[in-house]
Parts: structure tokens; C-alpha cells; sequence
């Protein structure tokens, strides 16, 4: 045989082996990647169970559960959800140990919800280039919404830059005269956030903004910069700040006697870990936005959504503390990875996964606050873009004003 | 002007804070030669068990007093099943179980009371002292407090038998041995006595930082560089020491433009480092001379 023969018998034979492949996938329409078969999908998750973070873990434990909950009403199209988390301590070096052995020994299809921006980046490059898909992330850091350079990294909440282009644009419309004090953690979060706002204000940002403060984590109290900040004589302050340290701000501007305009973001604005240990008397009047329902506010008592939402606690987490926003959060994104998973049918292939996740068309998780839609496309990264303003008042959140958007792509 | 008085109160203020743990350092280096690194965890436990008590109806004061007597305990408890040990193993090993034991008293306050912040009452109110907008009465209480504190440290170190006999067992083990003086369960009570302060100043700084179990990293911290200023070997000093850096840290990040917001602690800490090399022993401490 000459080698020209060789080659068109070669060519003839990987056709019909490709044909032959064809018509029996349009038979049975089942294909699957590593991490997914006829009767299990296997997901993979870290989170910070120990360390600094460990606050955050019980975001794990809900996913877990959940996805109990999604098995014994039978599955996803019924296959049963196997979910295999582990701690990185909010390390980035051990994060990158812990999904290499999910990756490479669990053999995971995807890893889902993986926490907190330093972790994430530790790993974003890896996943990405052994092409598995990195769903819905647990940060609010704006670089996760690239779909050009990361095509296998989708994020989830809405990014603190959006959030920040959001008060901005309250502001803007509402206290157009504001002078306005930033205090901000030292760090990636607040720093998106200064950044959000001094975008969002555009050319009125350098008459507008008239102290910008950062702290420390490590410092025990803020007062110092309160202190410093009143001395400037802004009438505005938007708080940046972790949950310890909002609380802090909002007691201590009340015991100087210092009253501006406060604007909490949103990662401080629960009710039972912040407003309520700060007091409900130094509260009153605080401005914040939100996307997702608090479960410690009663407004939501008999919201269909939430009563699902608490039906599943009760029986999958009981005695978990409902005040706790991270039981939200979980299960709204292990619903959006259920939701993404059944669109997927019966082609189980990490592309079609993250083709899936990026086809969600207003979909609404049970938790989230009416009117916040969940869309994504090839080129929208960004799950959640939408929030709307409220304002503390009594013991809960008044939401007010239309829901707003505040898309920002990198 | 304004805001340099201003700064300087909110300064003594949060040096109060140091200050009240920088006596509990100093007491249980008093008792050990050591610093320990659990010392701040060990408050947090304690502040943890008053905040469950009074969650279960317990009035404050009651809450306290059992909350100081359970800590005094929980001190004495751990110097004899976990460090009497290692009384004769090196100093890095001990070192070793400090850390251990931070990392265990943190992991095992998040397992049962959760890390969301949480609420402390204040026995004195946080209304404005004294119509200063600056220091509220729950500072000013936490000043006396801590002052109080310390006057009855130095009364105990230097007119009780048992106080001297502290003092002689850490200072000079061998001669207090000689004189009858059961070094080892001094070592005991100077744990217990370092628990029950840390219980106190916990109870005082949870109603300003908030309770949760990482309350105290940032406070320890303070607490050791105030402690090591003033002199390890002296009350005085730590309190000095505590309200110094409290001060000085606010007026660095006031006024020294750019740099000063972020290095404000590096700044402080260095300034501890130059106050050290010219007087090693610290401001208030005395020198201790070892025979060789």
C-alpha cells in the first residue's frame, strides 16, 4: 500500500468512526467529561472551615445540605449530586493543594463556588487551562466577570464596584452637594469599592469626595479615623468596611454626636451581625443596597421564597442561626449550580456546562429580593448586577426605589 | 488644634485597651519568665462564657464575678495538666504550646458560640463623659477600671506574704525554694491570676471591639509592644505603656501625611525598638542581673 492509500483509507475510517459517534449521540444524547455519569455528577468546592475566614464555612456546610435536600427529591434529572469540599484556610498555596486533588484524584466535573478573591486567583489559571469550569465564585472582586481572557471563570454577586457605581449614582441624583468621607479597608475589597466610587462620580468625584481613609484588619478599633474624618467636616460617610469594623463605625459616629449621611455596603449590611451590635438606635437612617433577602427580617416572613428557604433549614440544618446571612447566600448559588445543571440535560461536558451557566436568562433564586434577576451571556460574566437601595428603619431594612443596575465589565 | 486634642483622647481611649491587656502580659511574665501567645485567646473564652451566662439570664455583676472565678480556675487548670509538663523542656516548646493553644481556644470558641459578632453590655453606659464627645463613660470606666487594677497588683506584689512570695519564686526559684516557698504552685497561681485580669480586660474591650473569636489578635498585639515599652517587670509601666502607644499611634496616623495612615503601627513599633535600645529593660522596668 502506497502511502497515499494509507492515508485516504485512514481519512475513510475516523469518517465513519466520526459518523457512526454522530448518529449514536443523536440516539442516546448522553455525553459526559470526567465527574459525570449515568447515575452521579461530582462537584468539587473549597472554603475556608478554618482560619480567619472560617466565618464563611458555614457557606460550604449550606451547599452541602442543599444538595442532600436536591438528592432525596431525586436528583438532576436523575443523576445524584456528589459533593466534595475541603478547607484551604483561606491559603491560597494550600487552595491551589486542595483543587489540584479534586481535580486530579477526585476527578470533579466542575469546581463550584470556590471562596474568597485571594484563593480564587490562586487557582483561576490552572482551571482555566486544564479547561473546568470555575462556577459562580464566592467574591465580589470585578476581575471575574472576563469571559475573553478567563472563558472557564463566571462569578456570582453582584461585584463591589457595581454596588459603589450604585451609590454614586444615588448620590449623584439625590445629595448632588454631598461632601463626601471614604473609609475604606486596605485591601482588594475596599479598594474596588473606591474605585466604583470615585468612577461612578465621574468629574464630580475631585469636588465631591473630600477624605479618603483607609484602615487596617489588623487594628482593633477605628475610632482614631472617625475621630479624623469628622474633623473634615463631611457630611457623607460611605463605610467600606468588613462586619466588625461597620459596626464600630456606626456606634462610634453615634457616641461623637457625628451625624452624616451613612452608606453601608452591603457585605455589612445584615441585621444581626451588624445593626443590632452596633445598636438599633445608632442605626437608624443608614443607607445601604441589597440583592438578596435577609433572613432575620420579618418582612420576608411570608414570602413564598423564604418559606422554602426555611423549610430546608429546618429539615436539612436545624438550629443553624437564621440571622446569619451566609445561609442565604449558599442556597441561593447552590440553586443557581442545580438550575445551571438541569438546563445541561443529558450533555454533561464541562463546555456545555459553561456554555449553560452562561445561557441563565432572568432566573430567580428563591432568596433573592423580587426584581434582581440572574442573566448571563457569552460576554456577560456577571450573574447578579443588580441591587436597590434601603434604609435602616426600626429593626429591619426599608427597601425603596427602583431596582438598579450597575454593570461594570472589566 | 481641635483635632490634636481630639486625637490624643481617643488615643487614651484605645490605650486603655492596651493597657488592660498589656497587665495580663505583664502578670503572667511576672509568674513564667515567658510571654504567652494565648494570653489574648484566653480573655476571649472568658469574656465568651460571661456573654453565655448573662444570654441565660445572669445579671451582669453576677456574670462577672463568676466569669473571673471560672477564669482564675481555667488558668490554674491549664498551667498543671498542659504546661507543668514542660516545665523543664526548652523554651521553644513552650513557645510551641502557646501557639497550640491559641489555635485551639480560638477554633473551639468559633465551634460553639459561631464567628458572627456579637453584642457585650458595658456595666457604665456609652453616653458622652463628662460632655466630651470623645471618651464615653464606658471608656472612662474602663480607665478606672484598669487603674484600680493596677493599684491592687502593686498592692499585692508588695505588702502580701503571698505576692512576695510570687515575686521571689520568678525572680529567683532556687532561693525561694530554700525559704520553703512552693515555686510551682506560684507558677500555678500566676496563671490563674493572668487568667482572671485577662477575663477583666476582655469583659472591658468586648463592649468597643465587638465579640467574636478573633476580638483579640489585633489587641494583643498592642497589648505585648505597650507591655514591652513600659517594662515587662512592672504594672506601672505596662498601664504607661498602654495609654503611650494608644497616643502615639493616633498622632502618627494624623499627622505624618501619606505614609502615616498605613504604617502607623510599624511607626509605633518602631519607636518601642529605639526606646528599647537605649533603655533595654524597658521605661519603668528594673534591670535584672543574673549571676553567672
Amino acid at each position: 500500500m502506497s502511502a497515499r492509500q494509507q492515508l485516504r483509507i485512514a481519512a475513510f475510517s475516523t469518517a465513519v468512526v466520526a459518523f457512526a459517534a454522530m448518529s449514536g449521540s443523536a440516539f442516546a444524547q448522553k455525553k459526559y467529561d470526567t465527574g459525570a455519569s449515568d447515575t452521579e455528577i461530582k462537584i468539587g468546592n473549597i472554603m475556608p472551615y478554618s482560619g480567619p475566614a472560617s466565618a464563611y464555612g458555614i457557606i460550604g456546610k449550606t451547599e452541602e445540605a442543599y444538595f442532600k435536600m436536591i438528592n432525596d427529591q431525586g436528583g438532576i434529572n436523575g443523576r445524584k449530586i456528589k459533593f466534595i469540599t475541603y478547607d484551604d484556610a483561606y491559603s491560597p498555596p494550600k487552595a491551589v493543594e486542595q483543587v489540584r486533588k479534586l481535580v486530579e484524584s477526585d476527578e470533579v466535573l466542575v469546581v463550584f463556588n470556590p471562596l474568597g478573591t485571594p484563593s480564587n486567583t490562586a487557582i483561576q489559571k490552572y482551571l482555566n487551562s486544564k479547561k473546568i469550569p470555575q462556577l459562580f465564585v464566592a467574591t465580589g472582586a470585578t476581575k471575574w466577570n472576563d469571559a475573553k481572557d478567563f472563558p472557564w471563570t463566571i462569578g456570582w454577586q453582584p461585584s463591589y464596584q457595581s454596588e459603589a457605581r450604585i451609590y454614586a449614582q444615588y448620590l449623584l441624583k439625590e445629595k448632588p452637594d454631598a461632601k463626601i468621607a471614604i473609609l475604606y479597608q486596605n485591601d482588594d475589597f475596599g479598594k474596588d469599592y473606591l474605585k466604583g466610587t470615585l468612577d461612578g462620580l465621574g468629574d464630580k468625584a475631585k469636588t465631591m469626595v473630600i477624605a479618603q481613609e483607609s484602615y487596617e484588619v489588623s487594628e482593633p478599633t477605628i475610632d482614631s479615623h472617625i475621630v479624623k474624618l469628622k474633623a473634615t467636616g463631611a457630611d457623607v460617610l460611605m463605610i467600606y468596611a468588613t462586619p466588625k469594623f461597620g459596626a464600630q463605625t456606626v456606634k462610634k459616629t453615634a457616641e461623637i454626636e457625628w451625624k452624616p449621611l451613612q452608606i453601608m455596603t452591603n457585605v455589612s449590611a445584615s441585621v444581626g451581625s451588624v445593626m443590632k451590635p452596633a445598636g438599633f438606635d445608632n442605626s437608624q437612617g443608614v443607607l445601604s443596597a441589597a440583592y438578596a433577602k435577609d433572613g432575620a427580617d420579618p418582612q420576608w416572613d411570608n414570602d413564598p421564597g423564604m418559606k422554602k428557604w426555611v423549610a430546608f433549614l429546618d429539615k436539612y440544618m436545624p438550629g443553624a442561626n437564621k440571622t446569619d446571612g451566609s445561609l442565604v447566600y449558599g442556597y441561593g448559588v447552590a440553586q443557581t449550580l442545580v438550575k445551571t445543571l438541569q438546563m445541561c440535560g443529558d450533555d454533561l461536558t464541562r463546555a456545555n456546562v459553561m456554555k449553560q451557566a452562561a445561557s441563565l436568562k432572568d432566573f430567580e433564586p428563591d432568596t433573592l429580593l423580587p426584581g434582581v434577576k440572574i442573566n448571563t451571556s457569552a460576554t456577560d460574566f456577571a450573574p447578579i448586577a443588580q441591587l436597590q437601595m434601603q434604609r435602616f428603619k426600626g429593626e429591619k431594612w426599608d427597601l425603596f426605589g427602583p431596582v438598579f443596575s450597575g454593570d461594570v465589565s472589566n | 488644634m481641635e483635632l490634636f486634642t481630639n486625637q490624643v483622647l481617643a488615643g487614651i481611649a484605645t490605650g486603655a485597651i492596651y493597657a488592660c491587656m498589656a497587665l495580663a502580659v505583664v502578670m503572667i511574665y511576672q509568674a513564667i519568665d515567658h510571654l504567652n501567645f494565648a494570653q489574648g485567646e484566653m480573655a476571649m473564652f472568658s469574656t465568651f462564657m460571661a456573654w453565655q451566662m448573662m444570654q441565660w439570664g445572669v445579671p451582669y455583676w453576677a456574670a462577672f464575678v463568676i466569669t473571673l472565678v471560672l477564669s482564675f480556675v481555667g488558668g490554674i487548670v491549664i498551667e498543671r495538666l498542659l504546661f507543668k509538663p514542660l516545665a523543664k523542656a526548652p523554651i521553644l516548646t513552650n513557645v510551641a504550646g502557646f501557639i497550640a493553644l491559641f489555635a485551639i481556644v480560638n477554633s473551639v470558641a468559633g465551634l460553639i458560640w459561631d464567628f458572627t459578632i456579637k453584642q457585650f453590655p458595658t456595666p457604665f453606659g456609652s453616653a458622652p463623659f463628662l460632655g466630651s464627645q470623645l471618651i464615653s463613660t464606658h471608656q472612662a470606666g474602663m480607665i478606672g477600671v484598669t487603674l484600680l487594677l493596677l493599684a491592687l497588683l502593686f498592692f499585692f506584689f508588695r505588702f502580701t506574704r503571698i505576692g512576695l512570695a510570687m515575686r521571689a519564686a520568678a525572680t529567683l526559684p532556687e532561693s525561694a525554694r530554700l525559704v520553703g516557698i512552693n515555686t510551682s504552685w506560684m507558677i500555678a497561681l500566676g496563671w490563674g491570676m493572668a487568667a482572671a485580669i485577662g477575663s477583666i480586660a476582655g469583659m472591658l474591650i468586648a463592649p468597643v471591639v465587638f465579640l467574636e473569636p478573633n476580638m483579640m489578635g489585633g489587641v494583643l498585639i498592642y497589648g505585648f509592644a505597650a507591655a514591652v515599652l513600659g517594662g515587662l517587670s512592672s504594672p506601672l509601666g505596662a498601664v504607661i505603656g498602654g495609654f503611650l502607644v494608644g497616643i502615639f499611634e493616633n498622632l502618627v496616623g494624623t499627622y505624618i501625611p501619606g505614609a502615616g495612615n498605613e504604617l502607623k503601627l510599624p511607626i509605633a513599633l518602631a519607636l518601642i525598638v529605639i526606646v528599647l535600645v537605649v533603655k533595654p529593660s524597658g521605661l519603668f522596668g528594673h534591670t535584672v542581673i543574673k549571676r553567672v
